[in-house]
């Protein structure tokens, strides 16, 4: 019995060392996006903290109250068969918290799948993220420069990323910034961005992929619109051009670090969107329906 | 290629595969040496190999299920030994790679599925008062496909290599591309072998349970584990045909060149992942049902009361069943099929949280006014309700879609998993060993060293996955085989390797615990040891191989305890000759040339493959021109039985 | 038990033999979730446009689909009379409609092969294309339903020949007239949905 209760000294010191910590990354959002996913996250904790206090305070009445050693020997439980209104209730109250969620899981969605309040209305800047085993490639068609796992963003600027894989299925994901997206081989999907403070964040490949998974990472940098800009000079005044030989050199499996191009693979290898989507063949076109919806 | 350069594993630099391949060679050895040492070959032979017995069966299911728990766990404490520290060399990631695979694959399919099946095989005959199952030699089959999938999926480990692309086995990933070596072979025909054992067994039990229910048991009077496993089984016949379709599919691409899967001419990566999903969730549900009907039936009994709420169990399993099939997109929220699909899909998924709750509070208000006895089966049970609980509150937060972009393939998620299938079927498959344990062998598991094993189990399982929920949260991606310090994942992930290490601690007490009781626990337990209700315990301790002397006549889903308390006369009637299947070899030969079959498909192997299929064909043949009407047990052998047990019952 | 074996047909006479009955139709409900994902897959690789390959009505031709389509029906017309044959005891009719069903399965399947020989010399193989891979695995799935079901129906012939008519052989023959009428309708599927739809 002492043991018990030193493990559970050990479980309640973890969780007390915890709260001690800094804020998780995925609850310490840095654009709207972001900011929606950890308000829906805080809400369903909390109501879902309500069910399993409900059920835990429910359990350890009923074990103290109901124990064997603690009752008559001579007493025989009843024989309940079940009771209408006790079954209303049970069903009721998850339906209601169910229904409540079901609202908040809807409008959240339309929320993060849409370009967030407030930039809907400019042109967002365009950055095509497309994977390869093991590396992340931007291509900027609007700069026409193209970085390799690492991305430079302005701030407070709806950023569309345009997703796509150069081979397995891979996930873009920015924490900090906004949820995760699969990147396939044969669609193009859109992700909007925004980052309201400058700064470094974390962003990976979440789904698995092989032998170089694990490392496949890349930062996100969020700067100021003027300082992006004169990045983006830079780039010009001083990066090599990408070649499709070079192109199809990076896309070997492998780590690369992070390299810096003029020019950008969309000239000579397009993204699978619009007409060179294989959807387009059958006549209904998935990614025409998507580009729409974005950009509303 | 040499012809046997294809058996070869992919070169790794790794003592601890090589000293593997060693000890499995040694412990083989040692288990036919031991054999023949003892002389018991025909014993095994003739008592158990050819079995038809669907109690003997069960055994070997549940035997079977034990050795890959040990297998999957084996891969687990790697795994966690491997992330417990900042970038640790332990494993390198393609070793890492294959063993989140294999970890995943031999816990769902080798060990749950056979640990639940097995149950069902134990259980769902004596509860319904039945001699066997409908097709006692078609299970036998079942058993032994299933065998013969796990044993080729286990030597992959040391001939050609283990599977590689996680147990979701996602194309293009899994595709010749990319994953080049034999192992996806290996996923595929060793899942489509256990898996049609699977469906036969589908079929087999949902045939036993409307057909061969005693007199007087409705469909309303069936014991509540009897429900979960008829419902089961109808999900297992709906859902695994789209299993065996996808691995026809992935075969096809892998070995034939096909672009079902491929990301060119026409081909679709999402596919499999659909296809695969669409089995998928009902599978969860395949696992959890026969668990929740195992509950039922232990926490009824140790609070002595009767199951609270009879009609809204069964009801909300039947619900849970069909919401199954419309639930799989959540599986892939982030794939991009817009917020009006995910919205109804995240709906749909929350739904299954009313039936599941409905379920939470009938156990709980079947306590309610009991008479509780902590016994090691109702401790599982009783920390299973607010573990579960946990990990399905984790569930509908996974279900909303917008939030899932941010949980979605991180360690959150492994923890939300774990979270429900360690309490809910983990759990609930060791309770119901040791709940039926005196029903298999006739003693008691040791209690103390039994509440040993849980506390070690589910503080173990506490340390091992909450940390989990938090480390996603921090942004930590499944299936890293390595992090780095900076990203702060340290110290979280060395608490995870100690909960895996009691975890471990815990099984090995359950094994010794086997051995312990089976040397030292008293024989007398007589045929009530629990003081039940359900009809499966008014036959002895063990069950005599024609289960019933006289067939019962049932009046509720609690026969046994009107029986013992109400006076219901359960046994009208007179001892008549029973008549009984035959023992056959048939089902393990056929399933051995399965077994070849595949093996040889994995390497190209087309010689072997063609005779192996020769055999198959004879092996069906002489099925279909044997006669084999089973023999009958004498009216005289079962009162002599009967009476060694004290008196007919 | 209480049932009145007499008033039984044959086929569902004894306890096993109508437990065997159930099973077989439990087992046709899962070959009917096993086509469905086959007819599934097909409609999303036929929407999906046909990558380099060939497109449905580039290749179908209607005359052999209609022969096979004549075969085929024709057969479950005659499986059907040779189970009344058999629950009005005239084993020998009952022989006769089972040879000619299994003829006319035969004669589906060798127009089968002709079919895939063509595709195949029309550069449409399995390997061509995601659709061209679907179409023949849900046809190769079908027809290999058909070539295992004449294996089937002989041996049940060989054994009526040898053990005459009874619970067993009548059972047996039963369970594979449902066996033969269900691939007749699945067959229907395979006709309308990707054939006519594919032409049209």
């Amino acid at each position: 019995m002492k043991l018990k209760w030193a493990y559970l000294a050990i479980l309640t010191g973890i969780a007390g060392l915890l709260a001690g910590c800094e804020p998780l990354l995925v609850l310490n959002p840095k654009g709207p996006q972001a900011e929606t996913t950890a308000n829906v996250i805080w809400l369903s904790i909390i109501t879902m903290s309500f069910i399993v206090v409900v059920v835990l305070v429910m359990l350890t009445v009923i074990l103290f109250k109901y124990r064997a050693s603690k009752q008559d020997p001579d007493y025989e439980p009843p024989h309940i068969e079940g009771n209408k209104y006790v079954e209303g209730i049970i069903v009721t109250i998850p339906i209601l918290i169910v229904a409540f969620l079901s609202v908040v899981s809807t409008i959240s969605t339309h929320q993060v799948e849409s370009p967030p309040e407030g930039y809907a209305e400019d042109e967002p800047v365009v950055i095509y993220a497309s994977s390869s085993n093991w590396k992340w490639h931007f291509s900027y068609p609007e700069q026409d420069i193209e970085t390799v796992n690492y991305v430079f963003i302005p701030t407070n600027q709806n950023v569309e990323f345009r997703l796509y894989s150069h081979g397995t299925i891979s996930s873009f994901w920015i924490p900090q910034l906004a949820g995760q997206k699969y990147a396939m081989a044969d669609m193009t999907n859109y992700l909007n961005v925004v980052a309201e403070e400058p700064g470094e964040y974390m962003g990976r490949n979440s789904n698995f992929n092989g032998e170089g998974f694990a490392e496949n990472e890349f930062t996100v940098t969020a700067l100021a619109p003027s300082e992006f800009d004169s990045w983006v000079e830079d780039i010009h005044n001083t990066a090599d051009p990408l070649t499709e030989e070079k192109f199809e050199e990076l896309l070997e499996p492998g780590h690369l670090g992070q390299m810096t191009f003029n020019g950008t693979h969309q000239e000579f290898k397009p993204a699978p969107e619009g007409e060179n989507s294989p959807h387009d063949h059958g006549g209904s076109s998935d990614s025409e329906e998507e580009g729409e919806h974005h950009h509303h | 290629m040499d012809f046997f350069d294809r058996f070869t594993i992919p070169p790794h630099d790794d003592p601890m595969l090589y000293a593997s391949i060693v000890a499995i060679g040694l412990v083989s050895i040692a288990i036919v040496l031991g054999v023949t040492y003892f002389k018991k070959w025909g014993y095994l032979w003739s008592e158990w190999l050819t079995t038809v017995d669907h109690k003997r069966i069960g055994i070997m299911y549940i035997i079977s299920a034990l050795l890959m728990l040990f297998r999957g766990g084996a891969d687990a404490v790697m795994m966690r030994l491997q992330t417990a520290v900042p970038d640790n060399s332990f494993l390198d990631a393609q070793h890492y790679n294959e063993v989140f695979t294999t970890h995943g694959v031999v816990m769902i399919f080798f060990m749950a599925m056979a640990f639940i099946i097995g149950m069902m095989n134990f259980v769902v005959p004596l509860q319904i008062g039945a001699r066997d199952v409908a097709f006692p030699r078609l299970n036998a089959l079942s058993f032994w496909l299933y065998f013969a999938g796990a044993m080729l999926f286990n030597i992959s480990f040391v001939v050609g290599g283990s599977p590689d692309a996680g147990w979701t086995n996602y194309y293009p990933l899994a595709g010749t591309e990319f994953s080049e070596h034999v192992g996806v072979n290996y996923y595929n025909w060793a899942l489509q072998i256990s898996g049609i054992g699977t469906l036969m067994t589908g079929i087999n039990f949902i045939a036993t349970i409307m057909k061969m229910r005693a007199p007087g048991m409705t469909l309303m009077k069936m014991p509540m584990f009897t429900w979960s496993a008829l419902i089961t089984n109808l999900i297992i016949v709906f859902a695994f045909p789209v299993l065996t379709i996808a691995l026809l599919m992935g075969t096809l691409d892998r070995q034939f060149f096909t672009n079902f899967f491929t990301t060119g001419d026409g081909g679709m990566d999402m596919m499999w992942a659909n296809l695969f999903w669409i089995w998928g969730h009902p599978e969860v549900y395949i696992l959890i049902l026969p668990a929740f009907g195992i509950y039922s039936q232990i926490i009824a009994t140790f609070s002595q009361r009767n199951l609270y709420g009879y009609k809204s169990m069964v009801a909300s399993m039947v619900i849970i069943s069909l919401l199954s099939f419309m639930v799989w997109v959540h599986h892939f929220f982030t794939m991009g099929q817009g917020a009006v699909a995910n919205s109804i899909f995240s709906i749909t998924t929350m739904a299954i949280a009313v039936p599941t709750g409905i379920k939470i509070f009938n156990w709980l208000l079947t306590m309610w006014k009991g008479k509780i006895r902590f016994t090691t089966p109702m401790m599982y049970s009783v920390a299973f309700i607010p573990l579960f609980t946990i990990g399905g509150v984790t569930g509908v937060m996974l279900a909303i879609a917008s939030a899932d972009y941010q949980y979605h393939n991180t360690m959150f998620l492994v923890a939300h998993f774990h979270n429900v299938i360690i309490p809910g079927v983990v759990f609930a498959m060791i309770a119901g060993l040791i709940y039926y344990w005196p029903k298999m062998f006739g003693f008691l598991l040791n209690e103390r060293i039994g509440k040993w094993a849980f506390w070690n189990i589910v503080i173990g399982f506490c340390l091992s996955f909450f940390p989990m929920y938090i480390t996603g949260l921090n942004g930590q991606a499944r299936r890293m085989y390595t992090y780095s310090e900076a990203s702060g994942f340290g110290p979280l992930s060395m608490v995870s390797f100690f909960g895996a290490l009691l975890l471990a601690i815990g099984f090995v007490l359950i094994v010794y615990n086997v051995y312990y009781s089976f040397r030292y626990a008293p024989r007398n337990v007589g045929d009530d040891p629990w003081n039940a209700r359900s009809l499966e315990w008014a036959t002895h301790n063990p069950v005599p191989e024609y289960n019933f002397a006289i067939t019962p006549n049932v009046n509720s889903s609690e026969a046994f305890w009107d029986y013992k308390k109400n006076g219901h006369d359960l046994f009208k009637g007179e001892i008549k000759d029973i008549h009984m299947p035959n023992n056959s070899g048939w089902s393990i030969i056929f399933a051995g040339i399965f077994f070849v079959f595949a093996f040889c498909f994995v390497f190209h192997v087309w010689v072997g493959v063609i005779i192996a299929f020769a055999g198959i064909i004879g092996c069906l043949l002489y099925r279909s021109f044997e006669k084999d009407d089973g023999h009958h047990i004498h009216k005289e052998e079962i009162e002599e039985t009967e009476k060694k047990f004290g008196g007919a019952k | 038990m209480k049932l009145d074996s007499k008033n039984l047909p044959l086929e569902y006479s004894t306890e096993t033999n109508r437990m065997n009955i159930l099973g077989f139709w439990i087992f046709l409900s899962a070959e009917i979730m096993l086509f469905a994902t086959l007819f599934t897959s097909y409609f999303v690789y036929v929407d999906r446009g046909v990558g380099s390959g060939p497109a449905g009505a580039e290749i179908f031709e209607l005359p052999p689909v209609l022969i096979e389509t004549f075969l085929l029906l024709t057969s479950s017309f005659t499986i059907g009379l040779a189970v009344h044959a058999m629950r009005i005891n005239r084993v020998k009719a009952m022989i006769g409609f089972m040879v000619v069903t299994l003829l006319l399965g035969a004669g589906f399947l060798s127009v089968e092969v002709y079919e895939f020989i063509h595709y195949y010399h029309i550069g449409a193989t399995l390997q061509t294309s995601g659709f061209t891979a679907t179409l023949l695995t849900t046809l190769g799935t079908h027809g290999a339903h058909v070539t295992l079901g004449l294996f089937w129906g002989i041996m049940i012939i060989i054994q009526i020949l040898r053990n005459g008519l009874n619970a067993r052989t009548a059972n047996k023959s039963f369970i594979f007239s449902l066996y033969w009428h269900f691939l007749d309708v699945m067959w229907i599927f395979i006709f309308s949905f990707i054939y006519l739809k594919g032409m049209m």
